[in-house]
């Protein structure tokens, strides 16, 4: 194209503000972050003065000492890396194994428009939470490690997008192994995985931060305080204001405020987001754009 | 004589035939739904039977099956309460204005990012907006509640640019709900340009060229050619949006941030079933709700998908 065009004045001043524009909103995501950064390393005086914007006042780390120190909070982090890892995993597997019958057409596979019909049919409709959260006692999940991890164990919208994903897989890989005398255990294993890494990838990394940030769930299902997740915890901390798990010694009563300390866990809570934000976003496109449009 | 044979019982036995000679090969199939068809049952299927207590005085000891029936009391409770009415109406408003905002911005938002010629800085400007779709509302909230209170960073700065009074943004009614709103655009803007930014780079470079060469500025090629170009994904999101209204006006973000001031304004039908429902305990009562929103939520789905598939090529399975 013709990039004379660009240096008329209207183009000109256009570009300056919408390269402005674009900082700001790219600032705005990123500032909070940094105002909390700052307050959890500010110390009482600082914090609650209201003096700290974006660079700590009056440096101290005694919030992360606190923080590390508070057993609910440790065990709460564990928690939710055994969920994420276990249900993650979980996930997967209950995904890849329907996806891939449903990706036959109802030829190849008789009866398989009945089972996408029921797959749909709840993903469609629901029971509604008191329903959904009976039956969850019922089968005495409640307040169990289960209670996070089977009933997100399913997530039918990714089901359908990875069974638009195996459509795509050339039909001519599986009517060549299939004349090589392999079963559709070792088709999936060894030509239909295989193939779809990224794709896998993508609802990994979707799935895992999905369970790393859910929280309802361990609010009604979790009353145990060992088996807590993170961001159930935190709600009670960030959200409800409730300091009662973290003891205050006397003598280090001027040394922080809750505000810090909040902020402190509300960080903590984030690293691990952070940490995988680079893969995820290599992921971005596709896992918005894998098979059909919308997460 | 010779007994009639029917066209359709001939097509089924061939078909019966075929499946018996597949099976060895084919039984791994079924094999693999099994686990997925367990879980539908369970936390699908057997929720939807427990629907029936929306019919019936749910007691805990009786259970689903047993519990005395009451008929339509429970939708004759719902009906007449005031209550209902304003968490309905709360719900839609909030839904539409999040969906229309949301779409809106993020339109201009991709045709801004477009116009960028600089890729690193187009792409910095990306990974930071996309972000804060990745955090949970826990975090969001607590990060608002800290930032937005009275002491809070914001009010510090408006107080410093002359404003008198501290502004208690989640704390009334006529601040919270645009605040909800404002607070999903933020978090959510970035992730929405996503798809107009893949219809943006199919829009045919020749077509623009040749405007170019037409005579056609800049900002009447953004009007004329791009602005269209996206506009069947525009549509196309709208739709699947309102298909899914109820889901839309977001249950873990007013959640996390709403607080009796402000029921009035904020409170929509997937908090009310949680606080009557759980903790109130009024178990039948809000399955009836929930009922009422599951089945309104089916045909608007149902309306939007017909809608996408008669205009579009798209099918969702």
């Amino acid at each position: 194209m013709n990039r004379a065009e660009y240096r008329g004045i209207r183009s000109r001043v256009f570009d300056i503000l919408n390269h402005l524009l674009l900082i700001m909103l790219g600032l705005s995501c990123i500032l909070p972050l940094v105002h909390l950064l700052a307050l959890s390393f500010s110390d009482r005086a600082a914090a609650t003065g209201g003096l700290v914007t974006l660079w700590p006042v009056r440096f101290t780390a005694i919030t992360y000492e606190k923080v590390m120190e508070a057993g609910v909070f440790i065990s709460a982090f564990w928690v939710s890396v055994l969920r994420t890892v276990v249900g993650t995993t979980l996930q997967m597997i209950l995904v890849i194994l329907i996806s891939f019958p449903l990706s036959k057409s109802k030829e190849e596979m008789p009866g398989r428009n009945i089972i996408m019909g029921v797959v749909v049919f709840a993903y469609l409709f629901n029971g509604g939470l008191i329903p959904w959260f009976l039956v969850i006692k019922q089968l005495r999940m409640l307040n169990t490690l289960w209670a996070l991890i089977i009933p997100q164990a399913l997530p039918l919208w990714n089901v359908i997008l990875m069974m638009n994903f195996f459509r795509r897989v050339p039909k001519e890989l599986e009517e060549a192994s299939i004349i090589d005398g392999a079963t559709y255990w070792q088709i999936l294993l060894y030509v239909y995985l295989p193939i779809s890494i990224p794709a896998l990838a993508t609802l990994t990394l979707f799935g895992a931060v999905g369970h790393w940030n859910a929280w309802f769930d361990g609010m009604i299902l979790i009353a145990d305080r060992d088996l807590i997740p993170l961001q159930t915890f935190l709600r009670t901390v960030v959200i409800k204001m409730d300091m009662n798990e973290f003891m205050r010694n006397p003598e280090d009563f001027g040394l922080y405020s809750d505000r810090s300390l909040r902020a402190a866990q509300t960080l903590v809570t984030v690293v691990p987001i952070l940490i995988v934000y680079p893969f995820l976003q290599r992921y971005f496109v596709s896992g918005i754009t894998l098979g059909a449009l919308k997460g | 004589m010779m007994e009639a044979i029917s066209p359709a019982r001939v097509v089924g036995k061939v078909r019966a035939a075929k499946l018996l000679r597949n099976l060895p090969q084919l039984w791994p199939l079924y094999v693999m739904v099994i686990p997925a068809l367990i879980h539908l049952a369970l936390l699908s299927y057997y929720p939807m039977y427990g629907i029936t207590i929306a019919f019936q005085e749910y007691k805990p000891a009786l259970g689903f099956a047993k519990s005395p029936w009451v008929g339509l009391k429970q939708f004759r409770l719902m009906l007449e309460n005031p209550t209902f009415w304003q968490i309905f109406r709360n719900t839609i408003v909030i839904a539409t204005s999040k969906i229309l905002t949301l779409q809106f911005c993020a339109v201009i938002l991709a045709l801004m990012l477009n116009e960028v010629r600089r890729q690193f800085f187009k792409r910095t400007v990306q990974s930071m907006v996309y972000l804060p779709y990745f955090l949970s509302w826990i975090v969001l909230g607590g990060i608002m509640l800290e930032m937005l209170g009275s002491s809070g960073v914001v009010n510090q700065l408006l107080l410093r640019l002359g404003v008198t009074e501290a502004i208690i943004f989640l704390g009334n009614n006529r601040t919270f709900v645009p605040t909800l709103i404002a607070s999903h655009l933020w978090q959510q803007v970035g992730w929405a340009t996503i798809l107009y930014l893949a219809a943006l780079t199919s829009i045919d470079l020749q077509l623009l060229e040749a405007a170019a060469i037409d005579g056609a500025g800049r900002f009447q090629r953004i009007r004329y050619i791009i602005l269209p170009g996206i506009l069947p994904t525009l549509m196309l999101v709208l739709c699947l949006d309102f298909g899914l209204l109820f889901n839309a006006a977001g249950f873990d973000q007013v959640l996390n941030l709403y607080n009796p001031a402000v029921y009035a304004t904020s409170d929509i039908l997937d908090t009310w079933i949680y606080r009557e429902g759980l903790l109130g305990a009024r178990f039948s009562l809000a399955t009836a709700v929930g009922l009422v929103r599951s089945v309104l939520g089916l045909i608007l789905i149902v309306i939007s998908l017909r809608l996408i598939a008669r205009f579009t090529d798209y099918q969702v399975y």
